[in-house]
């Protein structure tokens, strides 16, 4: 045992215990350097990441932090969008001036677990762990956000969010998320979510909706009770041809309850008949499930139109 | 040395230390807080030996299973590894457990949880450990696992000793009496882990006379060290177990199942060994609270006087025994409450199934079927239009009352004053003057809750418990004082899990010495026996056994003086380290007193024996009890079912409040671990896999989820049997608040809440109803 050296006294024989941490600056380099060790994993906040190296599921061979990249740590604006880089935390877009810009992406940003999750979490690991709890996600669905995906070369494509977690289209060897481009609709946003307790915690379901007066709709996606966020398109459309949109968005109190009504039955549709005829019920826990998505829809809407 | 203390209180460096609390009834801080709070505070995890391997054990995947072979060729070979360790390599006794040796140290033949240890493995680094555990070839004929405790009675016996771990048929009174009113229920509660903040860890060392030290988070070490020397095949004083800091213990919290597997790689490889569990093994290792089901029938007359309560009550051991004997005399015993009830027909079992194991849990039985007793009475009270707590006030018990186990109550049992203490609280307020933005509303700040759907319900709860251990248990403890140069220095081996044993030590030497400096020495098991930590027994028989013990050195320290000038030791008088006597004629210093001779003084503590419960469930089996009550108020979002609990009102039968800001801290704890079981705290299972072993599955409260805790009254009636007349405080505010959490939501929704955690469905408010 003496020839045993180091402050623990250890040698180790554990084939991926020496791991390679690159710390790249840029996102070319970023890029590159993942084109060059196609084993390697990104990270950033690592609050998804780390959970699964520390309880042994995931073994990365190397790591390329993306923490020193200070292009995608803030946002720009292009023409009537907010350019968002994937680093921004979770902590930063929930403070007022990023609320002012995009509220249901700071509401949900907040309620994105206790503050050291907050602190560390990104925008851009919470697309790319894609948990259909990811509290960002029905936000970005219902803003339509779009991705821009840095590749090899400088190379730059785009394609919806809803595209990505839908899978209709993948992410490529070597590719990381840039930036998330998102429309600054100057109008009411809500991101409500049940959790079933009062501190932080996982949604059971969330709802996120926005307005879009220019374009006189209402989009609204449902968050954690699918693989990926839902959008009930007809429910959607039905809502805003109800809103008077000349006279402070009024609306008749019956059309909020019959919004999340049609909402709810959209996202957790009814058992189709049997064959005798005869109509199955839903299972209790899908049914307290519906009508949670009901509430929170229809507060959702109440919220956003007063 | 005198600094420790003096920092501890947070004294500013250059100002003049004030004088120091010291004594009974004064709130003297933990001498190790400072320690904790700066994270220098070494427990197991941290430990470390030069040349040290690390262990990892392999635990099954399946819940029920038959192992038709293991083939350890494969990790033996992998390079680092030292040793690899299965059932073949036990040299001792190859079956242990706490209450009845039932659970062998590594399955040989039949996996019976999911989890359960197979092989353990010692490397040179923690990964390599892991992966050779890994690479150790389990083959397995999986079998069917029985997951419900109803089927578990005609089930193939999963165990040799059968699936029937215990039945008490408890029969008291006239089974033919019949009730004006009678109401019905079946209760559910869940699966309680006891989470503790620091997973289970440790550090064997191997001695040169071959046996081994542990150094583990022990909380019973003498239990610990026969086991381990049973499992060894060594004599009990060639194996020592040195109790480190323990990182939180509201259980029986150290899982033997990975303790013995540490000391037999380090004998087996002849070098240290350390094992430091993830939360994932913790959860899946260590013992639960017993999932139970309880059938209840409650018989009235007119006015609400309870006439007869029939229950039944199934508690799930899990695959072993463990304490579940313990668990089930608790829960039989206290099942009608803390209510005088005349005719008693309880019928309680614990059964075997292959979900996880089910152990002590402090308030164990008592919790789960105060959960149900307190929706009996609920539910009595809705029937006959009475409130709640006007109908418990009608059938209190009271001291000289007898229990449905023929024990007539003999300590003080305040349970009227209490409730009326708690009753006659004021109502928080509605947050009706402060901005709307500012409501913590169910479901969290900025959460979906909205004040329209928002309802408030109070709910009230009567919990008892027993302290020590029941029906014929030894409950002896031994401590030592030694006084040296004006210093005192406590060796008792009760170990301090945070309960604050030894802050209460230091005060007990403290008050009867006169001494303002007292240490307690850590505990290891060459100092005799004090027993588990749990039920409140070392406030009771170990802080008993120190007074004692310092009041046997206060006697050889003064009678010289005393036979000197004449006078009994019973004049004169210790404060400040100075002696003085009643007439002031002698005043002198301990130092002085002492001429530089140090002494020792060593006494046992041993509460009046108990008997165990017969045929009929009945017997005098418990030495003490202890009552509390509380008035839960909660919110409710009637359409999302989320609860937030507002505040919790508290009155307890504390016997004597020995330190003040320690006693309200055990309170405001087990408070919150009852907010876990009644709202978030289920470890779930499927089939008998454990689902989600993590705290993000499995949710702690938090600080927003724990409400305001108001200690409303703590009546000091002294119980003359116990040493200061004190009763141990931690568990009866656990068993308590669950229940009184559930009435309030029930008086919120008026759903049933028949079952814990309250589920959000639960406590939902549609239309139809």
């Amino acid at each position: 045992m003496g020839q045993r050296e180091g402050a623990a006294g250890l040698t180790t024989h554990a084939p991926q215990a020496a791991q390679a941490v690159t710390l790249p600056s840029s996102l070319d380099e970023a890029v590159e350097t993942l084109a060059g060790m196609p084993a390697a994993v990104p990270v950033a906040g690592g609050t998804d990441l780390m959970a699964a190296v520390n309880s042994g599921q995931l073994r990365p061979a190397a790591l390329v932090g993306l923490g020193r990249i200070s292009e995608i740590r803030g946002w720009q604006y292009q023409d009537g969008h907010a350019l968002l880089g994937a680093g921004l935390t979770h902590a930063r877009m929930g403070r007022p001036d990023f609320a002012a810009l995009i509220p249901a992406l700071a509401a949900a940003a907040r309620a994105a677990g206790p503050p050291q999750i907050r602190n560390a979490g990104t925008l851009g690991g919470n697309i790319a762990t894609a948990s259909p709890t990811g509290d960002a996600l029905p936000v970005l669905a219902a803003l339509e956000a779009t991705l821009i995906i840095a590749g090899p070369g400088g190379a730059r494509r785009e394609i919806p969010v809803s595209h990505l977690l839908a899978g209709v289209e993948m992410m490529r060897g070597g590719e990381l998320i840039g930036f998330v481009r998102v429309p600054l609709l100057h109008a009411p946003q809500v991101f409500l979510k049940a959790t079933g307790r009062t501190g932080p915690g996982r949604a059971i379901a969330s709802v996120a909706l926005v307005l879009d007066p220019a374009r006189r709709g209402v989009r609204c996606a449902v968050g954690a009770i699918a693989p990926m966020p839902l959008r009930p398109l007809d429910a959607e459309q039905w809502v805003a041809s109800l809103i008077d949109w000349d006279n402070n968005r009024a609306i008749v109190p019956e059309a909020l309850n019959a919004f999340g009504e049609y909402v709810a039955a959209a996202c957790i549709p009814d058992p189709a008949p049997a064959e005798d005829g005869s109509v199955p019920q839903l299972p209790p826990a899908v049914l307290h499930l519906r009508r949670t998505v009901a509430a929170l829809a229809r507060r959702a809407l109440g919220r956003a139109l007063t | 040395m005198s600094n420790e203390t003096v920092t501890a209180t947070g004294a500013e460096p250059g100002t003049l230390p004030e004088p120091l609390p010291h004594g009974l009834g004064v709130s003297l801080p933990a001498a190790e807080a400072r320690a904790k709070t700066e994270g220098t505070f070494p427990y197991a995890a941290d430990l470390w030996a030069e040349g040290l391997l690390w262990a990892a054990v392999l635990r099954s995947p399946h819940p029920h299973a038959r192992i038709l072979s293991i083939d350890t060729s494969h990790a033996r070979e992998m390079p680092g590894v030292r040793a690899v360790i299965t059932h073949e390599d036990v040299p001792g006794k190859a079956l242990h457990g706490r209450g009845r040796p039932d659970r062998p140290v590594f399955a040989a033949e039949t996996v019976r949880h999911h989890g359960e240890p197979i092989a353990a493995v010692a490397a040179d680094h923690p990964d390599t450990a892991r992966m050779a555990a890994a690479a150790v070839i389990v083959e397995y004929e999986v079998l069917e696992p029985v997951t419900d405790p109803e089927q578990a009675f005609e089930a193939e016996p999963l165990h040799p000793d059968g699936n029937l771990i215990r039945h008490i048929p408890l029969r008291h009174g006239d089974p033919d009496a019949v009730g004006d009113i009678v109401v019905e229920g079946l209760y559910r509660i869940g699966r309680q882990d006891p989470a503790p903040i620091g997973a289970e860890a440790g550090l064997a060392v191997p001695r040169p006379d071959g046996g081994v030290e542990l150094y583990v988070a022990s909380t019973d070490p003498h239990a610990d060290r026969d086991a381990a020397a049973a499992c060894y095949g060594l004599e009990p004083e060639r194996v020592k177990v040195v109790v480190t800091g323990v990182p939180g213990a509201t259980a029986d919290r150290e899982d033997q199942g990975f303790q013995l597997p540490l000391g037999l790689l380090a004998l087996t490889t002849g070098c240290p060994v350390k094992l430091t569990a993830t939360r994932e093994e913790s959860f899946l290792g260590h013992v639960h609270r017993h999932p139970t089901l309880l059938r209840y029938r409650h018989h009235a007359d007119a006015e609400g006087r309870l006439v007869k309560v029939e229950a039944q009550i199934l508690l799930d051991s899990g695959a072993y025994a463990d304490t579940s004997s313990d668990a089930l005399a608790a829960a039989v015993s206290f099942a009608c409450g803390p209510y005088v009830v005349p005719n008693a027909f309880i019928e309680g079992w614990v059964v075997r199934t292959n979900n996880p194991p089910s152990g002590h849990v402090r308030g164990e039985g008592a919790m789960q079927v105060c959960a149900a007793y307190e929706a009996q009475m609920d539910k009595l009270a809705k029937k006959l239009g009475v409130d709640p707590a006007e109908l418990r006030l009608r059938n209190v018990l009271a001291t000289g009352d007898v229990l449905p186990t023929g024990q007539t109550v003999t300590c003080p049992a305040p349970v009227a004053e209490l409730l009326q203490a708690v009753q006659d609280f004021p109502l928080p307020a509605l947050p009706k003057d402060t901005p709307e933005d500012e409501w913590l509303l169910p479901g969290g700040p900025e959460g979906a809750g909205e004040p329209g759907a928002v309802r408030r319900g109070v709910g009230y709860a009567l919990g008892m418990v027993h302290m020590l251990g029941a029906e014929g248990a030894d409950e002896v403890s031994t401590a030592t004082v030694k006084v040296h140069d004006g210093v005192a220095t406590v060796l008792c081996a009760a170990v301090e899990t945070g309960q604050g044993f030894a802050t209460l030590a230091r005060q007990i030497v403290q008050e009867t010495l006169g001494l303002e400096e007292v240490h307690v020495a850590s505990v290891d098991t060459d100092q005799p026996p004090a027993g588990p930590g749990c039920r409140g027994r070392h406030t009771w028989v170990s802080g008993g056994a120190v007074e004692r013990a310092a009041k046997m050195v206060r006697t050889q320290l003064l009678q010289p003086l005393a036979h000197k000038f004449g006078m009994s030791t019973e004049l004169l008088q210790i404060t400040d380290g100075k002696i003085t006597s009643y007439d002031g004629v002698l005043s002198t210093t301990v130092t002085e007193a002492m001429d530089g001779k140090e002494l020792w003084a060593t006494a046992q503590c041993r509460p009046h024996p108990t008997e165990p419960l017969d045929g009929d469930g009945q017997g005098d089996a418990f030495v003490g009890l202890a009552f509390c009550a509380i008035r839960a108020v909660v919110d409710v979002d009637v359409e999302l079912g989320s609860v937030r609990v507002v505040e919790l009102a508290l009155a307890q039968d504390v016997g004597r409040v020995l330190n003040p800001a320690q006693l309200a801290a055990r309170i405001e704890a087990g408070v919150t671990q009852g907010v876990g079981i009644a709202l978030t705290e289920n470890l779930r299972t499927a089939r008998g896999l454990v689902r989600h072993p993590d705290l993000t599955g499995y949710s702690l409260p938090t600080a927003l989820d724990a409400p305001d805790i108001r200690i409303v009254k703590l009546v000091e009636e002294r119980d003359v049997v116990a040493p200061f007349g004190a009763k141990a405080a931690s568990a009866v505010p656990v068993v308590t608040s669950p229940a009184a959490i559930a009435s309030a939501v029930r008086a919120a929704t008026g759903r049933p809440v028949n079952r814990l955690p309250i589920r959000p469905q639960a406590a939902v408010v549609t239309a139809a109803q």
